[in-house]
């Protein structure tokens, strides 16, 4: 099977601090891919690489066999990638449905200057994956002040509505109480498997990545120094040590 | 699982019913009091350029220069009456309209690039070039003693001045509906939407595929359109046009009047300009001079105590009632 994400080489450094040095991946259809690594070790960055909003100073993004290398982020949204933030981007003038239809809108072409927004159609899309997300009973509710973890819902729920291939997202569990991290997770993954998205995940709970996550790749100071399956990776003792800290 | 959320069509006939009372309120005045006639239509033309404005703000983007194409439209007029030789006002309206356009989009198309300060600097610096250059260029121009706008015929007929003002202000007071439901369409569409959306968050926009360079270019063009139509509408009434028309003290009163009225819908920038117009006008019989410090009060009243502008003010009054 060929990759859906092929990386090569990626560098980039901010300062004296090497933020990716020499990343190489591979990611295949219908994965679900954990990575793990201390702050700052670049995981954040390693998206913000493969989705244009920073370019390497050398390497290459290739998605679906087709360079994105040095694409803005709009040409890579377009091309089937889609993008959940660490700190949830929204859209705060507008309530929780409005995000989503924007989101739908915008895959229809938002050059649209007579049809409403809130037309049937983009309003029954968005209200699926609402629904999906157990959003639909705040639907129209306002997004500024929301508390974090429905935030990242939204966040979510923006990305899913983009009908995208390949989904990043950035540490979705933080923000959610221990109590609900389990059921967000099935959630998540529920509508990944249904829509056979591919994804990767950024994360900082073990049990979360034992337990969702098909292979685990573990970052440190911007290069990938090892990956595997669940158990296999969070057994060995460098990993546990550079990770988690613990020897 | 089935959402009811605001219908668009309700909030869509809120908007006619409020177009159609101020549409009445603008012809009514002058039967009252027939003067004001002059006042309603230079409001409305004033009212079309702060509209611009206001859907600029809506997107963050505050332009400090837009008077630029109220100059251009008035300055296309005149030149189309003087040099084309042509005399139709409703014809004179769409050329202009369409010159308008096409100068906001190539101007727009290196306005898109910039944010905050720097697009409000650079609109107020190439309105101010175009000033200079209206006053210097003397021989085009008339320089600072600007040109003369004919009367126009309408649909091919020849009228006197009293009647032909008339004609004007029941065509401005048409427009005004017509282009307000327009934008209002525009404003609840994608489009427009993403550009509420742009305010608020740029980068996701673009995660979400949309170029926030493009929806600032369409909202820029549309508004240098309407004012465009709005200098028309000016000259025509006026019946002179002048470089002051492109000063910079002319754009601040767009965006005076666009945040007097208020942003949050369309018929808040024509309330901003009646109100300005009518202030205006009233003050400068009974106070001369005061005017300024009237609209100054009224504008601080706006801010600190109705930040969505008289408009909102409007809305809140429905709001009440529709609670009870
Ligand atoms: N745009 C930037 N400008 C300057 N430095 C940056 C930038 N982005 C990231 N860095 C730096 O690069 C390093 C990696 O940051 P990154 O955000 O990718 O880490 P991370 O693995 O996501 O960490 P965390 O787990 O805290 O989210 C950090 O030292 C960070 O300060
Ligand atoms: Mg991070």
């Amino acid at each position: 099977m060929n990759p859906i994400l092929s990386v090569r080489d990626l560098h980039i450094s901010f300062g004296g601090v090497k933020a990716a040095d020499g990343v190489d991946l591979d990611i295949y259809p219908h994965e679900f891919i954990a990575i793990i690594g201390p702050n700052g070790s670049g995981k954040t960055t390693f998206l913000n690489l493969c989705t244009g909003y920073i370019r390497p100073t050398r390497g290459s993004v290739i998605f679906e066999g087709r360079s994105i290398t040095n694409q803005a982020p709009r040409t890579i949204t377009r091309r089937g990638i889609a993008r959940a933030f660490q700190i949830p981007q929204l859209f705060t003038g507008h309530s929780l449905i409005e995000n989503v239809m924007l989101s739908v809108a915008a895959q229809h072409g938002i050059w649209q200057a007579f049809r409403p927004l809130a037309h049937e159609a983009y309003r029954k899309k968005a209200c699926e994956v609402l629904d999906l997300m157990s959003l639909g009973d705040i639907a129209h509710g306002p997004t500024a002040n929301m508390p974090e973890g429905l935030r990242k819902l939204t966040d979510i729920a923006i990305a899913l509505a983009l009908k995208p291939r390949l989904l990043l997202l950035d540490e979705p569990t933080s923000g959610v109480s221990t109590a609900e991290k389990f059921a967000l997770m099935d959630t998540i993954v529920g509508v990944l498997r249904a829509e056979k998205v591919t994804a990767l995940f950024v994360e900082h709970d073990m049990d979360v990545v034992e337990r969702y996550a098909d292979r685990v790749l573990v970052w440190d100071a911007g290069q990938v120094i090892a990956g595997g399956p669940p158990q296999e990776i969070l057994c060995s003792s460098h990993v546990l040590e550079r990770v988690i800290g613990i020897s | 699982m089935a959402y009811s959320g605001p219908s668009v069509f309700g909030a869509f006939d809120m908007v006619v019913w409020q177009l159609l009372a101020l549409a009445v309120a603008a012809m009514a005045l002058p039967v009252a009091v027939p003067w004001l006639g002059f006042v309603i239509t230079v409001a409305i033309g004033k009212g079309l350029a702060a509209l611009g404005v206001a859907m600029l703000l809506r997107g963050g983007l505050i332009s400090i220069g837009h008077a630029l194409y109220v100059a251009v439209g008035a300055y296309a007029t005149a030149f189309l009456m003087l040099s084309v030789g042509m005399n139709e006002l409703f014809l004179l309206l769409v050329c202009t309209t369409a010159i308008t356009m096409a100068s906001g989009l190539v101007i727009g198309a290196f306005m898109a690039r910039y944010r905050a300060i720097f697009f409000a600097m650079l609109n107020l610096a190439i309105s101010m070039v175009f000033f200079t250059l209206l006053s210097k260029l003397y021989n085009l121009t008339g320089g600072s003693d600007g040109m003369r706008v004919a009367t126009p015929t309408v649909l091919g007929v020849t009228l006197d001045r009293t009647k032909f003002d008339l004609v004007l202000q029941f065509s401005a007071v048409a427009l005004m509906v017509v282009v307000a439901l327009l934008i209002d369409r525009y404003l609840k569409s994608p489009l427009g939407e993403a550009l509420t959306a742009i305010h608020a968050n740029e980068v996701r926009l673009e995660y979400l595929g949309v170029s926030a360079r493009g929806v600032i270019l369409a909202v820029y063009t549309i508004s240098a359109a309407l004012a465009g139509l709005g200098g028309a509408i000016t000259a025509v009434a006026i019946g002179h046009v002048v470089p002051e028309l492109s000063y910079w003290t002319a754009s601040g009163q767009l965006v005076l009047i666009a945040v007097l009225g208020g942003i949050s819908g369309v018929p808040g920038a024509f309330i901003g300009a009646f109100f300005f117009e009518l202030v205006r006008t009233f003050a400068a019989d009974f106070v001369p001079d005061a005017w300024n410090a009237i609209v100054g009060v009224a504008l601080l009243i706006v801010i600190f105590f109705l930040p969505q502008g008289l408009y909102g003010l409007l809305q809140r009054v429905k709001m009440r009632k529709a609670r009870l």
